[in-house]
């Protein structure tokens, strides 16, 4: 769970202050004027010696136009078609990704050269609106380097998005005299459009010989898995159409197909499904007489009805993308942006970064064999699982497919992954949606184990000066079998701790930590002395617990070592007329809380609370010498998602809250604070971590008609 | 050049002038009219995408699996021909499973008798003439819907993938896979494991705690052979380099081979004795990481060996086809290195590293014909990928083997991941009530059942299971209620009450039995406790198993005790997931097993959980003793009809654990209360007052 919502509310359109125009002009000359100034002083001092001709890159306000043209000899050497058996261990250079201080991969950009053969004639469009949108995203992102030495990566500036626009045989030229070409060797290619008529290949033509391929239609038979990476194709619509998101739930459409130019066999088998199931099943087609100025790109037609494109996507439940002469088809970018589950119907088709991506998660996937069976399959999909791919399927459109950034970043943490696999993200942060990501747990530092008895816990009092009291609590806790040590955090700097041998003689070690400052958190520090997994907190004024109390304490946390067990019981409830929350001591059929001044827990939670509490909460605590237990519990409950276990009856314990006799106005600012605690935890962590429950722990025969002397905990809940 | 600003990629002042990568039209219209019809297409692929290049829609016949489901037909065993014991016991593992055909006609998958384990020919278990012998099978076909086995393949000095016969269009489940061999989607990678492993059950892992951030003896280990020369041998010279004889040690020989001395090198004498000085298991077992480094082949028995040791692996085999990686998410699981890098893998952090074996031993079975069943699910998988498992279902405990797609895909309908997932179960729940007693009009008992249970407003419905053979009393005669009431006719077999009926629409199902006596308080109570636990059994009457050292078996008792394991399923509540389990996931052995001995039914049931949770069940608070149609009997005492019962019981118990391989009953000492029960506080104030009565 996150624990920062507020950040996202306090973006927002006020981030940039709007000036006066008068000044807009006046801040806009003066920067021009020092840029000029700047890049004149660039210009001046790198002109002679730097390795590439700057000039491409100092000039900032330059055209595509007027980059540097190369002309490629005809017998100027093309590089081997693509090794199919190439994997990152035989053909990648991983020495090359040294410079790794944030396990990040560095990425250099060659430089834009317009290409053309010994007649002049260009070799491709210089480059595509896409294509420098990509480089632009990398060249802004962190795996950007400027240097060609440092470099692990290459990227072309040289266009291959689009087979179709290029020659073949000169692009491959022009790639294999790239500076650091080397056969290819740790150089990446993006593609979109592969192949072309009449076999269409699902890989890039283009000789590459090594490189890495970032495709946009691979087959199982031509994508190298673990190699090259698989890419969605971009969809310009995306940009242009502002399809808001769109709840979950059920569709006016069951099954919508909007592709033009489908194969007549698929289409007449669509057909087939249609003439069977009626109106929940709408065949869309290009439409055959729009008015002039129409673009036939936005509209599509049913017979004589107009539909708006991709707009009608959103009425839809199911979307089907068939694969169309490539495997790879920008309408599945515009099915998932309307949050349209996508039926997948292209065999051997390797879906976009399936590398990282649980497609099962998003989509449907149907053999092409199996489409007249399409129906049935899609109905058989409980409703619930419906909406969470439909949910999930907008998620991968907003993280992986919505621009070309989103695109070439996807890319290029895949293959950082690849290369830094002990810092490589992770299953639920590729595909869980920031609504599961907010709402779920995932601890996975627990596993349903229940820890040996031998282990025992270890005993962790913290105490100021009362002496004789703490000296009680030693004796009674030292009585309970599974001791194991007993820990006196010693909180007061101004007194030292009685002598070693005025201290009570007990069976375990006793250790006494000496504190540098009185803070409440020192309670909960991660001290070296702690060896058992199970830590009891307990006051230095908790002489009323018995030992089979203890001990059976111990024996529940054992079967719940991922949770608080404790004592005093307390409740959170919201105030509905304050409208915030409020701190409950009294005798209530719920629990929410324990306190910790007699709890049992992990002491993995000691470093949790220690080093990764959020916000300013441990400070907060330690300047108001109050509620260290509250956060404990929010940050347990928040970590695991789950309850506190009360156990046993309750008892009368010496506590601030639980002593009436303290005076009623004491008890009244204790509980208001209290209270306060509630509500500002509950703001920091973004949520209200903490679980009710109506039940609490007893022994197995707990009050059972049955001879005391053979229950194993007689001695619970006298008081 | 200093103080030099980032030189990024240059703000075109045209790129809003620039064109798309491809025409908008182009893109959306992507056809061609001049190519074949994609069924001629499909047709031409089977004839080009064969053998090396076989994938499941072009070398496997799904049609084979379509009537009778998933079925797998073993290949009758020749007498003249030897079997190693690993083989042996991986065709008698399928021939127990609950997928066994004995029929070719009904068969999806086929498995050879010839043993194919072991392919280096200079082995003794090479068997010769493997073309010849497969060519005379008039079901081998080319080898469609055959699954090979192999753990060793090639021999000194290269060690290649050669299997020694043409597998054809067979599918291949090999131990040490090379990537570049893979046929992705089709063939299938295994783990190494030795003879010695068991069929099922076997040790359990060694994590015994969550120590976290795991606090060891040692960092990293490593202990094994260093090669002197060939293939592998650079990986395992490298790695006396990590030594520091602290926290990181990485011991070698040179011992192995006969000739080891011809080739030995200066730091061998030494290396030789620090070897002997340290124990491997004590170092696996004691150690945060262990090197898992390749052998000759990339594959080694030490993976198995450090996930089971609960040392998490770091992987050092470039090419390696990871066992299962179709499911598993290794990432989460091991550590994988580069060969290449091995000086600049990083000091692993333990902090980073979260608990990551145990998950997936289990989920790939640990190894031997243990890991058939995580084998039969991949293969189950691909045969219908719209009711797949997601990576998150085989990836998430108890694991894919758990998660029954025939049940959903949905991680929302499982008891186990509704943290994961971030929901709750459902709200309601439905009383489920097994009649058996002959009485042609209805019992007190059971009308005051439905009375108390139809009270609690948690209910759904109430489903009476029909066991009798007198028909049931028409519907008027049963008592008016305010939820609606369903008679279902059983079969009259025991573990008919477990069976995944289609009335049972609620996450949570109230098992009862006709006689038992439950408050409107209790169920109320027990079912807010259970949507607390929805993964485990939260009940009433409780039993308890103990190990009953004398007799040298476990032991059952139905005595009051301080623990309890077992909480009949008479009066408990339950996710309805656990019929499916119960009725699709065990062996049908086991069913027949249960409706054979009186009062079984329920000891499977709570094993059944137990070892999917690994968790005790949870007794709640009742009112007065649940009465028991039979007086409690004491150990040992035979004869009365009684002492007959409980002596099924026991043995029930037993031939579980048999079966199962080990106990997976786990005891716990807590019973579930309100939480003001029997509190010295006024009645009035608490919200279950008549559970004090």
């Amino acid at each position: 769970i996150m624990c920062a919502s507020a950040k996202y509310n306090t973006r927002g359109p006020a981030l940039i202050p709007r000036m006066k125009t008068k000044h807009r002009i006046y801040y806009i000359t003066l920067f021009s004027i020092v840029l000029l100034g700047l890049i004149a002083t660039g210009m001046f001092q790198f002109w002679p010696h730097s390795i590439e001709s700057s000039s491409d890159w100092t000039v900032e306000k330059r055209s595509v136009h007027d980059v540097p043209v190369v002309k490629l000899p005809a017998d100027s050497p093309i590089p081997e078609r693509g090794d199919l058996s190439c994997r990152m261990h035989t053909c990648f250079d991983v020495y090359r990704c040294g410079f790794n201080p944030k396990n990040k991969i560095k990425v250099y950009i060659y430089s834009l050269k317009k290409y053309v053969d010994e007649y002049g004639t260009s070799v491709s469009n210089t480059i595509s609106r896409e294509y420098n949108e990509l480089l632009t995203a990398i060249s802004d992102s962190e795996f950007y380097t400027d240097d060609v030495n440092r470099a692990c990566l290459f990227v072309p500036s040289i266009d291959v998005l689009n087979q179709n626009a290029l020659r073949i045989k000169e692009t491959a030229q022009a790639l294999a005299q790239l500076s650091r070409w080397d056969r290819g060797t740790n150089h990446l290619l993006f593609n979109m459009l592969p192949g072309g008529p009449p076999d269409y290949n699902t890989a890039l033509d283009v000789p590459r010989d090594r490189a890495l391929l970032a495709g946009g239609g691979f087959s199982t038979w031509t994508y190298r898995q673990g190699y090259d990476v698989s890419i969605p194709v971009y969809s310009p619509l995306s940009g242009e159409v502002d399809l808001p998101e769109r709840g979950p739930g059920p569709r006016r459409y069951f099954i919508l197909s909007s592709q033009m130019a489908l194969h007549p066999e698929y289409r007449s088998e669509l057909e087939a499904l249609q003439a069977e199931n009626g109106e929940s099943v709408l065949i869309l087609d290009k439409c055959t007489n729009l008015s002039d100025g129409v673009p036939a790109v936005r509209k599509r037609c049913h017979k004589n009805q107009v539909f708006d494109y991709p707009q009608v996507l959103q009425e839809s439940t199911f979307c089907v993308i068939l694969r169309g002469a490539r495997l790879g088809q920008a309408a599945l970018s515009d099915v998932l942006q309307a949050g349209c589950v996508p039926v997948i119907i292209a065999d051997s088709y390797i879906l976009p970064f399936s590398e990282v991506l649980d497609w099962k998660r998003a989509s449907v996937v149907i053999p092409e064999e199996k489409m007249p069976e399409m129906y049935s399959i899609l109905q058989s999909v409980p409703q619930r699982q419906i909406e969470e791919m439909q949910r999930q399927a907008r998620w991968f459109w907003e993280a992986y497919f919505r621009s070309m950034k989103a695109i070439a970043l996807a890319t290029l943490q895949i293959i950082n992954d690849r290369i830094y696999p002990y810092a490589a993200i992770s299953y639920e942060e590729w595909n869980d949606p920031p609504a599961v990501k907010w709402s779920s747990v995932s601890n996975p530092l627990f596993l349903p184990l229940i820890p040996p008895q031998s282990q025992g816990f270890t005993a962790i009092v913290l105490t100021y000066d009362r002496v004789e009291s703490l000296f009680r609590v030693i004796t009674e806790v030292s009585k309970v079998p599974s001791l194991s040590k007993l820990l006196v955090v010693w909180n007061n700097q101004n007194k030292n701790p009685p002598e070693d041998s005025l201290w009570p003689k007990i069976r375990v070690p006793l250790k006494v930590v000496r504190t540098a400052e009185n803070k409440l958190s020192n309670r909960f520090f991660p001290y070296d002395e702690i060896e058992t997994e199970a830590v009891l907190a307990i006051d230095d004024d908790i002489i009323m617990l018995t030992s089979d109390e203890l001990q059976f304490g111990y024996e529940v946390w054992r079967e719940f070592p991922d949770r608080l067990v404790g004592y005093p019981g307390r409740l959170h409830l919201w105030d509905h007329e304050m409208n915030k929350w409020k701190y409950e001591s009294e005798w209530t059929n719920e629990v929410s809380m324990v306190l910790t001044g007699a709890a049992f827990y992990h002491k993995y939670f000691n470093y949790l609370y220690t080093y990764k509490m959020p916000g300013d909460i441990k400070n907060w605590v330690d300047a108001h010498m109050n509620c260290e237990d509250i956060a404990m519990n929010f940050l347990v409950a928040n970590v695991t998602g789950k309850s506190v276990i009360k156990v046993t009856p309750r008892k009368k314990f010496k506590c601030p809250e639980c002593t009436a006799i303290d005076g009623l106005s004491l008890d009244q600012t204790h509980m208001v604070e209290r209270s306060e605690c509630i509500n500002k935890f509950a703001s920091v962590f973004g949520t209200m971590p903490l679980k009710v429950v109506e039940h609490r722990a007893d022994p197995v025969l707990y009050k059972d008609d049955f001879p005391e002397k053979l229950k194993s905990f007689p001695n619970i809940g006298s008081l | 050049r200093k103080a030099e600003a980032r030189r990024n990629w240059p703000l075109w002042t045209d790129r809003s002038l620039l064109k798309s990568f491809a025409d908008p039209e182009e893109l959306q219209s992507d056809g061609d009219p001049s190519l074949p019809s994609p069924r001629e297409r499909r047709a031409a692929w089977l004839s080009i995408y064969r053998n090396s290049r076989c994938r499941m829609e072009t070398c496997f016949d799904f049609s084979r699996c379509e009537k009778h489901g998933f079925k797998v037909f073993t290949y009758p065993r020749e007498r003249d021909q030897p079997l190693s014991e690993s083989y042996s016991k991986i065709l008698t593992s399928i021939e127990r499973s609950r997928y066994y055909t004995p029929n070719p006609e009904e068969a999806c998958l086929f498995i050879l008798s010839i043993d194919t384990l072991d392919r280096d020919h200079l082995s003794g278990q090479y068997v010769r003439n493997v073309n010849e012998k497969i060519r005379g099978f008039p079901l081998w076909n080319g080898g469609r819907n055959h699954l090979i086995f192999n753990l060793y393949s090639g021999t000194w000095p290269n060690y290649t993938e050669d299997l020694g016969f043409d597998i054809g269009q067979a599918i291949l489940a090999k131990a040490s896979f090379y990537t570049e061999t893979f046929r992705p989607g089709f063939d299938i990678s295994i783990p190494l494991f030795s003879k010695d492993h068991p069929q099922r059950g076997g040790e359990r892992g060694w994590l015994y705690q969550d120590s976290i951030p795991p606090k060891k003896k040692y960092l990293l280990v490593f202990k094994g052979k260093r090669y002197l020369t060939g293939i592998g041998s650079g990986t395992r010279n490298a790695l006396h380099h990590i030594h520091n004889g602290k926290d990181i040690i990485s011991l070698t020989t040179c011992k192995h081979g006969k000739d080891w001395e011809k080739h030995k090198d200066t730091r061998c004498d030494k290396d030789n004795v620090d070897y002997e000085k340290f124990d491997y298991q004590e170092l696996l077992h004691n150690s945060t990481f262990c090197i898992v480094p390749r052998g000759r082949r990339l594959g080694s028995f030490r993976f198995l060996e450090a996930l089971q040791a609960a040392c998490i692996p770091v992987l050092l085999s470039d090419g390696w086809e990871l066992p299962f990686a179709e499911a598993i998410d290794w990432g989460k699981a091991a550590v994988v290195g580069n060969e290449r890098l091995l000086l600049q893998v990083p000091r692993p952090d333990p902090a980073h590293a979260r608990h990551k074996g145990p998950p997936s031993v289990d989920a790939s079975g640990g190894g031997a014909p243990k890991h058939l069943p995580g084998l039969w699910q991949i293969i189950k998988d691909r045969l219908l990928p719209h009711r797949s498992r997601s990576r998150f279902l085989w990836n998430t405990l108890p694991g894919g083997l758990l998660a029954l797609p025939d049940f959903s895909t949905h991680p929302g309908d499982f008891p186990f991941y509704y943290l994961q997932h971030g929901s709750s179960p459902s709200e309601k729940f439905t009383a489920f009530i097994r009649a058996v007693s002959p009485a042609s009009s209805l019992s007190q008992p059971i009308l005051r059942l439905i009375q108390a249970v139809s009270g609690s407003h948690y209910c759904a419905q109430i489903l009476v299971l029909w066991s009798c053979e007198k028909p049931p009393p028409p519907s008027g005669k049963w008592p008016q209620t305010t939820v609606p009431l369903t008679i279902i006719q059983g079969r009259r077999k025991l573990s008919d009450r477990f069976f995944p009926y289609a009335a049972i629409q609620t996450d949570a199902v109230l098992s009862l039995d006709e006689h038992t006596s439950l408050s409107t308080s209790e169920v109320d109570f027990a079912f807010v406790v259970w949507r607390s636990f929805p993964e485990r059994i939260v009940g009433f009457p409780a039993r308890s198993h103990f190990w009953d050292a004398e007799q040298r078996h476990w032991g059952y008792t139905s005595k009051w005790t301080n623990e309890l394991s077992i909480v009949l399923t008479a009066a408990a509540f339950y996710h309805r997931y656990y019929h499916s389990l119960f009725t699709e996931y065990l062996p049908a052995g086991l069913r027949e097993l249960v409706d054979g001995l009186a009062a079984c039914e329920d000891i499977l049931m709570n094993v059944l959980v137990a070892a999917v949770t690994k968790l005790p069940p949870i007794k709640v608070t009742q009112r007065k003793q649940h009465k028991e149609p039979v007086p409690q009997q004491v150990k040992g005492m035979a004869g009365t009809a009684g002492g007959q019962r409980f002596s099924q019981q026991q043995d029930c118990l037993n031939q579980l654990a048999d079966w199962f391989g080990y106990m997976p009953l786990v005891s716990s000492q807590l019973r579930l209360d309100p939480v003001l029960f029997k509190d010295q506080v006024s009645v009035l104030r608490k919200k279950y007052p008549r559970l004090e009565k």
